[in-house]
């Protein structure tokens, strides 16, 4: 496994709305003042040309590698960012910011709306993945940046990268998407909707106004949780992880914790309550449940008059979003004459593989990558 | 692998027309795909082979992974000018479906095939032995070529499917023009390569 080696870095928060200037969402509301929390690795070239977008996942956040003073645990992704990683520091300069509607220093359903001096909680407006890149281009701005040379993503993270290209392809060369999809199951909405249930049924989520009443939806947080972990790992990786082995030695019937994925599931579940908001995955699972780009049959129209270079990646274990989510993508892209490349990657891990450092996986990128750094020179 | 190729791939490259999009499939490292970008062709190519398919995208040849035999109806149909299937129709598992995908997909059609009724491969069976050449470097065992066919066996298949032949070029064994042309191609051609137009 590779080491953090970014050293030390520190998330940063800037505020790329105002009053004067609020961000206009796709429902019609706006928003202001929009903070977003972002880190960045590596340096800007003289030309500005050699940045790199990261967008993450559902509950992901700005600090996407490196470690965080004091902290012994790196960035969510650094097996893939760093000197000499695939996407590779001594080459690009990283920015990774935390997603509109997070609660991880970005503007979100937890925020204290200016006009009531309270959290916003459900009268938050909703959000559009367009909403998301929106905030994204607004932090680009803000940086100095106009066009990425790559903007990368997973999961959640790719349909950002997907929207983002559909909608202003002029600034990035390439779209890296990984484990993604353009438009949800029936099945993918209903784990979404399960978990949302579980949160809002929750006699301490109180309408939504649980953060001045002193309540909090943590039973119904972590069952979301354990839930959605379900969807993220494989079958065969739960087999190989805890197959049916008892948590403490050996089974003793009872309707407590008694298996080892139970205690795991448990343990994930608890530790979510830490660091996740219950409004921030209400708002964030609905974005993808409506998103669904290509019903528009324009959709493409901006992208061929600019092409991106795509590559999508899909994992062969993978339930939640399935290759077929990728090769509807795929379809898409291709048959309109875009340059796109595919692969579906073997990995046991399922889902969350995109987020590990698997070889072949690890291997495109970085192929893919040096060959757009080769262009930028 | 290619390398050896390289002559084929350059007649290949010469029978497409500047700017067409180019679908190779079986394209290997992307050799024929670069070769056509100085031709303002774009395109895409289609291989399994994990380190063919690095080495594509290292080179900045569009590239999707997908198995020939079952998931060409990724492709729209006439999305493509040509598709090319060059020394790969052997190693399929359907040729005749590849061929019909082939059809739908493009009007166009490039296809080279190795000629298993080359001499040496029949003097070779005569003494007793599986044919071994350049063309079929592989023991009896452990070959990825599933089908054998002379060029007379060939061509009854693409009638069969609407594909009109609008040339036949016999190669030798380094993959140039043989120099005898057509005349005994199917004793003297080592493979042969097929310009084909799908019948609407």
């Amino acid at each position: 496994m590779s080491t953090p080696s970014l050293g030390i870095v520190e998330t940063q928060i800037a505020t790329v709305f105002d009053r004067s200037d609020p961000l206009r969402m796709r429902s019609g509301a706006t928003l202001a003042p929009v903070e977003v929390a972002y880190e960045t690795y590596g340096e800007l070239n003289a030309q500005r040309s050699n940045a790199v977008c990261i967008c993450h996942a559902l509950t992901g956040d700005a600090h996407a590698a490196g470690l965080h003073a004091g902290d012994d645990r790196p960035g969510w992704w650094d097996n893939m960012i760093g000197p000499g990683k695939p996407i590779d520091t001594d080459v690009w300069f990283v920015v990774a910011s935390n997603i509109l509607g997070g609660c991880q220093g970005t503007t979100g359903p937890s925020s204290i709306d200016p006009e009531t001096g309270e959290p916003y909680a459900l009268d938050f407006p909703l959000l559009d993945m367009a909403d998301f890149v929106e905030v994204h281009r607004g932090l680009a701005r803000h940086l100095g940046i106009e066009r990425f040379a790559a903007v990368v993503g997973g999961s959640l993270g790719g349909m950002q990268v997907l929207q983002w290209s559909l909608t202003h392809p002029e600034e990035m060369g390439s779209a890296l998407i990984f484990a993604a999809s353009s438009r949800l199951t029936a099945q993918n909405i209903a784990f979404s909707a399960v978990g949302r249930q579980a949160i809002m049924r929750d006699s301490g989520f109180n309408e939504g106004k649980f953060l001045t009443r002193g309540t909090t939806p943590a039973k119904g947080l972590s069952v979301a949780r354990m839930m959605a972990h379900i969807t993220y790992l494989s079958e065969e990786a739960f087999q190989e992880k805890f197959g049916r082995s008892a948590q403490a030695g050996e089974l003793s019937p009872n309707f407590g914790i008694d298996f080892a994925v139970e205690s795991y599931l448990e343990h994930q579940g608890q530790r979510f309550l830490s660091r996740f908001d219950p409004l921030s995955y209400l708002y964030l699972t609905r974005v993808m449940d409506y998103f669904d780009p290509f019903a528009d049959e324009h959709a493409l129209d901006a992208l061929v008059a600019s092409p991106v270079r795509f590559l999508v990646v899909s994992f062969d274990t993978d339930w939640r979003f399935a290759t077929e989510h990728s090769r509807r993508i795929v379809r898409h892209l291709e048959g309109a004459r875009l340059p796109t490349s595919f692969r579906e990657i073997h990995s046991s891990w399922g889902h969350d593989s995109f987020l590990l450092e698997i070889e072949q996986y690890h291997e495109t990128v970085r192929a893919f990558l040096d060959r757009a750094a080769e262009d930028l020179a | 692998m290619t390398q050896r190729f390289r002559a084929d791939l350059a007649i290949i490259a010469d029978l497409i027309p500047e700017g067409s999009r180019v679908l190779d499939l079986g394209c290997g490292n992307g050799d024929l795909l670069q070769l056509l970008t100085q031709k303002g062709c774009t395109g895409t190519g289609v291989d399994l082979d994990p380190g063919n398919v690095l080495e594509c995208l290292r080179r900045g040849v569009n590239v999707i992974e997908l198995d020939l035999d079952t998931q060409l109806g990724e492709f729209a149909d006439d999305s493509y000018d040509f598709v090319v299937l060059s020394r790969t129709l052997q190693t399929v598992y359907k040729p005749r479906g590849v061929l019909a995908e082939m059809g739908r997909i493009a009007l166009h059609s490039l296809v080279s095939m190795p000629n298993f009724a080359h001499w040496q491969n029949r003097l070779r069976l005569l003494r007793g032995r599986m044919p071994m050449s350049k063309d079929l470097p592989f023991d009896w065992y452990d070959t990825p070529n599933l089908h054998h066919s002379s060029i007379p066996d060939l061509e009854p298949l693409f009638a069969s499917l609407d594909m009109v032949i609008d040339r036949r070029i016999p190669l030798d064994a380094d993959g140039h023009r043989h120099r005898a042309g057509n005349l005994g191609s199917n004793l003297l051609a080592s493979s042969a390569l097929y310009v084909l137009h799908a019948r609407r």
